[in-house]
């Protein structure tokens, strides 16, 4: 049964830079890179080294708890280096990319097969890590049967890209994903789209599914945040999730036999002169992308959202995951008297500022702070922003305390670190909070492996 | 605004590791960040922060308890002089004696509170927080205004470390800080807290006859009756303030003032302060049924002023915006907070009927709520893990 699901806790924040529904042609990258840190929770096993010439969709490196699972190149070229940090971890796979792009051969996919043969399919055409799963946010388990599928088929995180604009024209690649799909559950296949918008395009070819409609700020569209009101998790049991623009990715193996990284990518903020699509591939460097667009002044570049994205830079890479790239100036000066100032440009949930006068206010926020980190002292802003039954607060002391039993309890499963993200913004303490959340269930997760 | 950058930044190194004066720089950062928000940058998780700190949360609370303390400075020279037979003095007159007197109290408290703070920040090497910007002005608006200095020090040193600082400091103690220094001084001192002789600074002059200082509590206390001092007064009196209390509590309109700015920027919880009304209510009415079934007639007569007269004459007010919605001691879940604010009324108001002792409760059920607050938690939490896992279907174990 198709359910409609109202949040009433969460934030939209409006912000400047909201990118214009038009594609701008960029030069190719010049270099690729495969970043590890992209997976939480992933021991790479490098399978390359470097002068390796290597194909769109071989493997670099696995999975070393799983060598089924492969990462695989998202062009072809030649393996230039790889980047090693502390305690020679592997930080990057750095590729200088063909001018002709070559393919693997991709076998057909097993349309009559069972749920361990299209597992092997998608393993072997190097689109596993796309799957992603629910307790613990990592890459999906294959030894595991989910109770569910689901697809999260908008966006609500401010300057969010617009997911009907960067999947147009592609419906019947999206249908053929969710055909792969269907295979490895013996549950529903859920699409959770928009309710306050018409139905997105993209889902118009596929059948056999079920279409939740989601009313209600940000975190709206967090898959976390959609599993809890529809059918939450309890122990033991795993739903996986795959983005939108990899459910493409997943049907064009299907239909086109290539693993093909291509996508439309917001490039947004208050940082960029004008906010844009371009068409670019994972791994990416943003050079090309940010390029002449930059406005003067220090800005981060930040791969994926404003609230979830990896610092980068323009040197930086496109993360695997990632649908827009974001620019916001750095707030690195010092303020005078900074936490008195009734500033109107300055945003915040509490009416200690005006941001309550003028709701449809756009902001220009950049990254600063404002205060330092303190303990605990106000209690009650979380349950603002968070639309989950569970209590936040509880649940950060618990991993801070590491007591596996007591996160057990109070929920570790059904959360991951972007369903804290809106908390960790309004945080008086200026708590690290994402960063606890997947202490917490990476420390859950080796317990019970 | 750069002299001060300028002024900081010559002065830092000293301050730094291999400087002078490295171990203080706990008490260098303190000014620093004071001065100036830091540039720092979010450098892991969301890239962006709301404006909101603890300084400019802290700022807020001490926003919304200005009224208290100008109308507490007013009052103290009312009551002054009209003890003294002078109740026509000129309005500046009044309100400057009564800033003389209380300006002093202000300072001794920051001073011994803040230094205190600055001593166990740099021993444990840890920076300094804002905590005390509050409690440091609650605590003489709770004094009476007769209370030697010292004896206002000493309670401030109790409550600093036994009351803050060996939990963990800002953020950690069970026990709100303002009200274990009244606590100290109640118990330390009790003829400095209570009685006739310290709501009124009756110096300089000679008493007009028959006057007494007394508060209209302490006065219900002592003689249950509805007769001098509780019929003294009228309602507008009590509402408006000018009567002899603690420093800072008597008007119940600056206090309204000061819930006004907390519940409007969000920063007090109206859960708390709503049930406190609730719960003072029910207790009100509770005594107003029984009135008619006790034997004495002190008691029926106490049990008998109207159940909502008990909001405007006492404390109740300014305990329940003030010390109640302290975040860290009390209840933190939005649930908790509904029981512990209510009990936190009952308890007021039965303590101060029931216990001679005890003029005002308001003080004591907030103390005997912090530590009960973590155990209301516990139980709305406990309820929430019980529904989870009464979905869960039996499992067989994972292999």
């Amino acid at each position: 049964m198709s359910k409609e699901v109202r949040i009433q806790r969460g934030l939209n924040l409006k912000l400047k830079g909201k990118a214009e529904k038009q594609i701008h042609p960029i030069g190719a990258a010049s270099v690729y890179a495969l970043l590890p840190v992209d997976f939480p929770g992933l021991t790479p096993k490098l399978l390359v080294k470097e002068g390796d010439e290597v194909r769109a969709g071989q493997p670099l490196f696995c999975d070393k708890r799983d060598e089924r699972i492969l990462y695989c190149a998202p062009v072809s070229g030649e393996v230039a280096s790889i980047d090693r940090g502390a305690k020679r971890v592997i930080e990057a796979v750095r590729i200088l990319p063909d001018s002709e792009q070559k393919y693997t051969e991709v076998a057909n996919w097993p349309i009559q097969g069972n749920k361990e043969e299209v597992q092997q399919w998608l393993m072997a055409s190097g689109a596993w890590p796309f799957v992603r799963q629910r307790p613990y946010a990592v890459v999906a388990d294959p030894s595991e049967t989910p109770k569910s599928i689901h697809i999260s088929c908008f966006n609500s995180v401010p300057l969010a890209a617009d997911l009907e604009f960067a999947l147009h024209g592609m419906e019947a690649l999206f249908a053929a994903g969710i055909e792969v799909l269907k295979k490895l559950t013996p549950g529903k296949i859920h699409l959770n789209v928009d309710g306050s918008e018409a139905a997105p395009r993209f889902i118009s070819e596929t059948r056999g599914v079920e279409v939740n409609r989601f009313f209600g700020p940000h975190p709206a569209s967090n898959i976390g945040v959609q599993i809890h009101h529809l059918d939450p998790l309890n122990k033991g049991e795993v739903v996986w999730y795959v983005q939108p623009q990899d459910v493409v990715l997943i049907g064009r193996l299907a239909i086109e036999h290539r693993y093909e990284t291509e996508r439309t990518v917001a490039v947004c903020g208050s940082g960029v002169e004008k906010p844009q699509y371009v068409k670019t591939r994972i791994g990416a460097q943003l050079s090309p992308v940010v390029q002449n667009n930059l406005k003067p002044g220090k800005q981060r570049v930040i791969s994926g959202d404003i609230l979830t994205g990896r610092k980068a830079s323009a040197e930086g890479f496109l993360g695997t995951y990632h649908a827009q790239v974001t620019v916001i100036p750095e707030g690195d000066q010092p303020e005078f008297f900074g936490w008195l100032s009734i500033d109107p440009k300055k945003f915040s949930i509490s009416r200690t500022l005006f941001a309550w006068l003028n709701p449809n206010k756009e902001y220009e926020l950049d990254t600063n702070m404002h205060g330092e980190e303190r303990a605990f002292v106000v209690s009650g802003e979380y349950e603002k922003v968070f639309p989950f039954d569970l209590y936040p607060v509880p649940l950060i002391k618990a991993i801070m305390a590491e007591d596996i039993e007591r996160m057990e309890r109070l929920g570790i499963y059904e959360v991951a670190e972007e369903d804290f993200a809106l908390c960790e913004v309004v945080c008086t303490s200026k708590l690290p909070l994402q960063e606890t959340v997947r202490h917490g269930l990476d420390l859950v997760r080796k317990e019970m492996m | 605004m750069k002299a001060a950058r300028s002024f900081f930044d010559s002065v830092r190194p000293h301050f730094e590791k291999g400087g002078k004066w490295e171990k203080f720089y706990p008490a260098y950062d303190a000014f620093e960040t004071f001065a100036f928000v830091p540039g720092h940058t979010a450098h892991s998780g969301a890239h962006i922060r709301d404006a909101i700190d603890l300084k400019r949360t802290m700022v807020t609370v001490i926003f919304a308890m200005i009224p208290c303390l100008l109308f507490g400075m007013y009052n103290v020279g009312l009551q002054h002089f009209r003890a003294l037979g002078q109740p026509d003095t000129a309005f500046m007159e009044m309100f400057l004696f009564g800033a003389l007197k209380v300006m002093p109290m202000v300072v001794v408290s920051y001073a011994v509170g803040l230094g205190i703070e600055f001593a166990f920040a740099i021993v444990k090497r840890h920076s300094i927080n804002e905590g005390y910007l509050v409690s440091g002005m609650l605590i003489p608006l709770i004094m009476p205004v007769d209370i030697p200095l010292w004896m206002v020090a000493v309670s401030t040193v109790f409550a600093v470390v036994i009351g803050k600082e060996v939990f963990g400091g800002t953020g950690m103690n069970i026990l709100n800080p303002a009200l274990t220094a009244r606590a100290f001084a109640f118990f330390a001192y009790p003829s400095w807290m209570s009685g006739d002789k310290v709501w009124v600074n009756t110096s300089g002059g000679t008493l007009v006859d028959g006057y007494s200082g007394s508060t209209i509590l302490g006065n219900l206390a002592v003689t249950g009756k509805t007769g001098v001092g509780y019929a003294d007064w009228s309602m507008a009196e009590m509402v408006i303030g000018t009567i002899p209390g603690s420093i800072g509590e008597t008007s119940k309109i600056a206090v309204a003032i000061g819930a006004l700015i907390l519940l409007w920027t969000g920063i007090a919880s109206w859960r708390i302060m709503l049930m406190s009304a609730v719960g003072a209510l029910s207790m009100g009415l509770l005594f107003n049924a029984l009135s008619a079934v006790v034997p004495s007639p002190e008691m029926q007569l106490y049990l008998a002023i109207p159940f909502w007269q008990h909001l405007i004459i006492g404390s109740w007010a300014f305990a329940t915006v003030f010390m109640a919605t302290d975040p860290v001691s009390g209840a933190q879940t939005n649930t908790g907070k509904l029981w512990y604010g209510f009990l936190i009324g009952f308890f007021g108001i039965m303590i101060r009927v029931f216990n001679p002792a005890y003029p005002e409760g308001m003080m004591l059920a907030i103390l005997l709520m912090n530590v009960f607050a973590p155990l209301i938690d516990h139980y709305v939490i406990e309820a929430n893990v019980r529904k989870r896992l009464k979905r869960v279907q039996p499992l067989t174990a994972k292999a």
